[in-house]
């Protein structure tokens, strides 16, 4: 996978996360078209596209698009369940999540999604694992907040 | 308000995010964000040292500020200072803000690898872990530099951590793709290719992203996965959707990992181990019988796992092309796929069927769904749908339904996506000459291609359609007949007209015997035209009209009369005025002998590839294009190296030019030194519009220019053994002991011509490699081997319908009776890799000077090399005409001295030559005697060199 995107219905930029070196310009420019081709297209239409030399893949949920550039020998299909494990676990962190929690908790999407994908490829289906890692990581935190407060004191 | 705030919130970030999210405008926004930026700018250089929680507050709203498209140029250091904590939070956002915010500042990238360093060696497997991803997201070189033999180690390392092992394996994976030169094979790579057994999925799932890019690069060193990812999908294949817990996803077993195999596996060519490739076999089958099983669950997702490993189980057995009974069942499978109500599937079906309708055995299984392609054509509402059915149809195009598809992309076009028009006009425009058995048809469909799709027609497609019928005169009338009529319409398009210009001014002579289309009628009706077009056009116009002067000299008075007008003579663009003028002069002064001579029919055009198809590779990519070259009769070797001997001089000439070739140089101990060049162009033919009329005769000529073109490095040469020599390469080195040059080889994707010369014991060989299919072939390589020494020179891709040239330069060192070998390798897209093995056709004779001598001296000769092994002699049967001056060429082409008046019997022929090699000069002397009424020859060979006598006596043995 070459980057991943997450954008609006207004077309605001949500999440990106690059795996292949590009530069800032680029980036924008590329999230700029992409998330303008996306939109334009109709609810029913096919989930996949053809954009320069990669294959663009993306999804709705909600207010969300999710949108995965891939390369020409990648699968359409395990890519758009990818982005569906992704929001799954997502929801199953939230609870069922919403676009205002990856807004103020957006590190929190960036740590799930380096768990999940690395380097743009799997490095962990299972859904179990995964949060397994995040809440062990949550764990720490509240060790640390806790030991804050008692500083405090 | 956040919903949910996990962990510890950051209670200002969340404040400070409402606050944007507040804003009612852009410039309140940015105001707010500059507020912010300057506080922070003040907390950070403020005297007091701020705590690790607020660094991390405001690091943390500098990489929320820069989400949002702003730009940030601090902070950098008080991330570092956060990686550099023992609190995992903080280390946590210093690591998320350095992935983001990549900085190239040196001395911060030795401090981040500092921090990075510490962790890895922590033993901490969570900082571990984070470190890992912070490479994996920079992946920078320096990064490379600084751990590209440190992950290796803690990737197989015994006691590594399952989940530190996954961050491992897909950092690695990272750093190779960004400097793979840093990345040292060693003693780790078989141990990687052991984690395809590890029990944790996890494990396996991440590793196999890692050797699947490292043996699309290493090949062999890899090669041990084969069997392991066999034995590892066989088992998820077959197992039930409970046995992987969590790695089952909506009851499909291991998805990703099953996908992930199917993909490894398309890097190797079928197992050759039979149990292997029966127990992979075995799993295809079963993937295809549990597509017809009913869904365990109703849910997309469900579908989805499922048909992505089915996809990629039928890319791999395109990949292998050489299982009928899969490739047919896969073309099945997409068949019902084509009238699924996803239109994810529909999609996908459609795309998929066009590389099975490359593969020889599912072609005409593909051609079964052309109804349903073509609906799909004309009813699918998505545009990305319907240019794959455009595509397919245009892969599963051959000499059987090429009207009716060329007809339903016609008529489609009419209504087409004003995106896809102009590649469609191609594809039609490429069909349409392909697989034209009558040219009638040929012209009357690109004409409607302009009448339809005037502005998508490209200028390649109208040249294509000129130069075709230039060498043509079967389609000549008829072109000429059909363009007038066309130019009848009193709204046309300006394509139309300079085709018509073009043809009328060559061949309107053929058709002004009817008084509807007279020669006066004729330029009325193209002149009617000349003032709506764009000045190139009416350039092209008054090149006709010169012409038509010439063909019609009852025409010369009106012509002149319009040629003398000041909007013509003296039209401000300056091209016009010229032709005008010259035209004009050359009309009134010239003979009538010279202006025939001037103004002569054009020639026939080389042919070379076409030019539409250049057009549309360049508009697609390489690669992109994939039409079957099945029982295409067509571009047999005239066409496609341009009427035989022609194409090789034109090569030859470029190659003598060609300034930056790549060279290799190697040597051959024994026998013969091979020095190599190689240098590879397309041929795209252009039109020179501009006419320059003091050479008035070039007439708007097309003129053909080989342009040197570098290709695109490209991934290392498929690795696999040279197959053994063909069973016929010696018979198609025979082909070549007398002559010099011809096509050496030739199946349905590749032809070899050779072209050779040779001087003393010095020869250069050049090898024309084309390729006959419009797909692309990628890492083609060949290799040259004389017994005992191997050459590789690397040009890896050859484009479709392109061909490259190989030159060789070759010193006979000392004799030889074993040819050189050559040995090609390429793979094609969606085809299997493709590997063969042909002699060289360089041959002991090429090095023969001819020696002239008188009889007595011959005899004298033929009596010294009396030893009997010094000679060779055969009786054998004639194969080939004994007529003699057959006889005599081939003895000519042998290249000896033919002597006359030597033998008393004037029916025999005797040769004599010295072979030149570095080391000696080995003197022959030949005598044949042909028995006409027996249809026998006696030949009898003697050299100063036993050897030499026995390699000639079998070699000339083939010829007669």
């Amino acid at each position: 996978m070459q980057f991943m995107l997450l954008f609006s219905r207004q077309g605001k930029l949500r999440l990106q996360k690059w795996y292949v070196p590009l530069s800032d310009k680029e980036r924008k420019k590329i999230s700029r078209d992409l998330v303008q081709t996306i939109l334009a297209r109709k609810p029913k239409m096919c989930s996949f596209l053809e954009w320069r030399d990669l294959k663009i893949v993306y999804k709705r949920y909600a207010s969300l698009y999710f949108c995965c550039a891939v390369e020409d020998q990648d699968n359409e299909l395990i890519t758009l369940e990818i982005i569906h494990r992704y929001v799954e676990l997502l929801d199953k962190y939230f609870g069922s999540v919403c676009e205002l929690d990856i807004i103020f908790n957006f590190e929190k999407a960036y740590f799930i999604l380096d768990e999940f994908l690395l380097g743009g490829e799997a490095q962990e289906t299972s859904k179990k694992n995964v949060l397994k890692a995040i809440e062990q990581a949550d764990l720490l935190q509240e060790v640390h907040s806790v030991l804050l407060q008692f500083s405090a004191l | 308000m956040p919903a949910v705030s996990k962990g510890d919130g950051m209670r200002g970030l969340a404040v400070f995010i409402s606050d944007i999210r507040n804003c009612k405008s852009k410039e309140a926004e940015i105001k707010r964000i500059n507020k912010e930026l300057a506080n922070i700018r003040s907390k950070f250089k403020g005297d007091k040292a701020l705590d690790g929680y607020s660094k991390k507050k405001y690091v943390c709203k500098l990489l929320f500020i820069f989400l949002l498209g702003h730009d940030i140029d601090f902070g950098h250091m008080e991330a570092v200072n956060l990686l550099s904590s023992n609190k995992y939070t903080e280390k946590q956002i210093g690591y998320l803000f350095i992935s983001v915010l990549v900085n190239s500042n040196s001395e911060l990238i030795r401090l981040i690898n500092n921090a990075i360093k510490n962790d890895l060696s922590s033993r901490n497997p969570t900082f571990m872990c984070l470190a890992l991803h912070c490479i994996a997201n920079v992946g920078s070189r320096e990064m490379a530099e600084a751990f590209a033999s440190e992950i290796p180690r803690i990737l197989v390392a015994g006691d590594t951590m399952d989940s530190v092992k996954q961050s491992a394996a897909l950092c690695l994976l990272r750093l190779y793709k960004t400097s793979p030169d840093l990345v040292l094979m060693g003693e780790w790579t078989s141990r990687v290719v052991h984690l395809l057994n590890d029990q944790h999925m996890g494990v396996v799932t991440a590793a196999i992203s890692l050797i699947t890019c490292l043996s699309q690069k290493n090949p062999d060193e890899f090669k041990t996965c084969v069997s392991l990812a066999v034995s590892r999908l066989s088992r998820i294949v077959s197992s039930a959707s409970t046995d992987l817990q969590d790695y089952t996803y909506y009851f499909v077993p291991a998805p990703w990992l099953s996908c992930k195999l199917l993909r490894l596996l398309q890097c190797y060519p079928p197992p050759e181990d039979g149990a292997v490739k029966g127990r992979l076999v075995e799993c295809l089958e079963t993937i295809l019988n549990k597509a017809q099983e009913p869904p365990k669950s109703k849910k997309v997702q469900h579908s989805n796992a499922k048909n992505a490993i089915l996809f990629e189980a039928i890319s791999l057995i395109i990949h292998y092309d050489s299982e009928p009974n899969l490739l047919v069942r896969a073309c099945n499978q997409l068949g019902q796929f084509l009238q699924h109500r996803e239109t994810n599937l529909r999609y996908l079906a459609l795309e998929s069927m066009c590389t099975l309708a490359s593969s020889e055995f599912s072609h005409e299984a593909v051609k079964t769904h052309i109804e349903t392609v073509i609906n799909a054509l004309k009813t699918e509402r998505d545009v990305s749908v319907r240019q794959r059915a455009a595509d397919l149809l245009y892969a599963m195009c051959d000499r059987s339904n090429a009207k009716q598809i060329v007809a339903e992309m016609l008529s489609y076009l009419e209504t087409a996506d004003y995106s896809i028009r102009e590649e469609m006009v191609l594809k039609v425009a490429i069909l349409a000459e392909k697989y034209a058995v009558d040219y009638s048809w040929y012209v009357d469909t690109i004409l409607n291609l302009i009448r339809i799709a005037g502005d998508y027609v490209s200028e390649e497609v109208w040249y294509r359609v000129i130069q075709i019928v230039i060498n043509r005169d079967d389609v000549q009338g008829y072109a000429a007949k059909t363009v007038f009529e066309a130019l009848q319409a009193p709204a046309c398009h300006e394509n139309m007209v300079k085709v018509g210009g073009y043809i009328l001014g060559e061949f309107g002579n053929l058709i002004a015997g009817d008084p509807r289309s007279s020669p006066l009628v004729q330029f009325n009706l193209l002149h009617s035209k000349f003032h709506l077009c764009s000045v190139p056009t009416r350039a092209l116009l008054l090149s006709a009209y010169i012409k038509f002067i010439n063909l019609f000299p009852e025409t010369k008075a009106t012509i002149q009369e319009v040629l003398r007008c000041d909007s013509q003579i003296r039209n401000s663009d300056v091209e016009l005025q010229q032709r005008a003028v010259e035209y004009l002069k050359l009309s009134s002064i010239a003979s009538t002998d010279v202006l025939a001579t001037v103004l002569e029919e054009m020639p026939p055009f080389p042919e070379r590839e076409s030019s539409i198809l250049a057009k549309l590779k360049k508009k697609k990519g390489p690669g992109a294009v994939s039409v079957t070259e099945l029982d295409d009769g067509k571009r047999e070797a005239g066409e496609l190296n341009g009427g035989g001997d022609r194409g090789p001089d034109t090569a030859a000439m470029a190659a003598s030019n060609a300034v930056s070739t790549l060279s290799l140089l190697f040597i051959c101990k024994t026998l013969i030194a091979v020095i190599s060049h190689f240098h590879s162009y397309p041929f795209i033919p252009y039109l020179s519009c501009c006419l320059s009329a003091s050479i008035p005769a070039l007439f708007c000529g097309l003129s053909l220019h080989p342009c040197p073109v570098l290709w695109p490095p490209s991934s290392a040469p498929p690795s696999e053994d040279p197959a053994p020599p063909l069973s016929e390469a010696d018979e198609l080195l025979n082909k070549f002991v007398c002559k010099n040059n011809g096509v050496l080889f030739e199946n349905q994707l590749l032809q070899i011509g050779i072209k050779s010369e040779y001087r003393q014991n010095l020869g250069r060989m050049y090898l024309f490699y084309g390729n006959k299919t419009s797909v692309q072939f990628a890492s083609f390589t060949t290799t040259v081997s004389c017994p005992g020494e191997l050459h590789k020179p690397v040009e890896p891709l050859v484009e479709g319908g392109a061909q490259i040239q190989q030159v060789l330069n070759i010193e006979c060192i000392t004799d030889f009776s074993d040819a050189p070998l050559l040995n090609i390798k390429f793979s094609r897209y969606g085809g299997a890799l493709q590997n063969l093995t042909l002699k060289l056709p360089v041959t002991i004779n090429k090095f023969f000077q001819p020696t002239e001598m008188s009889s007595s001296d011959f005899f004298q000769r033929w009596k010294q090399l009396s030893q009997p092994q010094q000679e060779a002699q055969k009786i054998f049967k004639a194969n080939h005409s004994m007529d003699t001056e057959v006889l005599k060429a081939k003895l000519l082409g042998l290249g000896t001295a033919l002597l006359d008046n030597i033998d008393p019997n004037p029916e025999n022929y005797v040769c004599a030559g010295v072979i030149q090699t570095k080391s000696q000069q080995i003197g022959c002397l030949l005598r044949l005697e042909p028995n006409a009424q027996a249809q026998m020859y006696r030949l009898t060979l003697r050299c100063s060199k036993d050897t030499v006598s026995k390699r000639l006596c079998e070699l000339l043995a083939q010829q007669f």
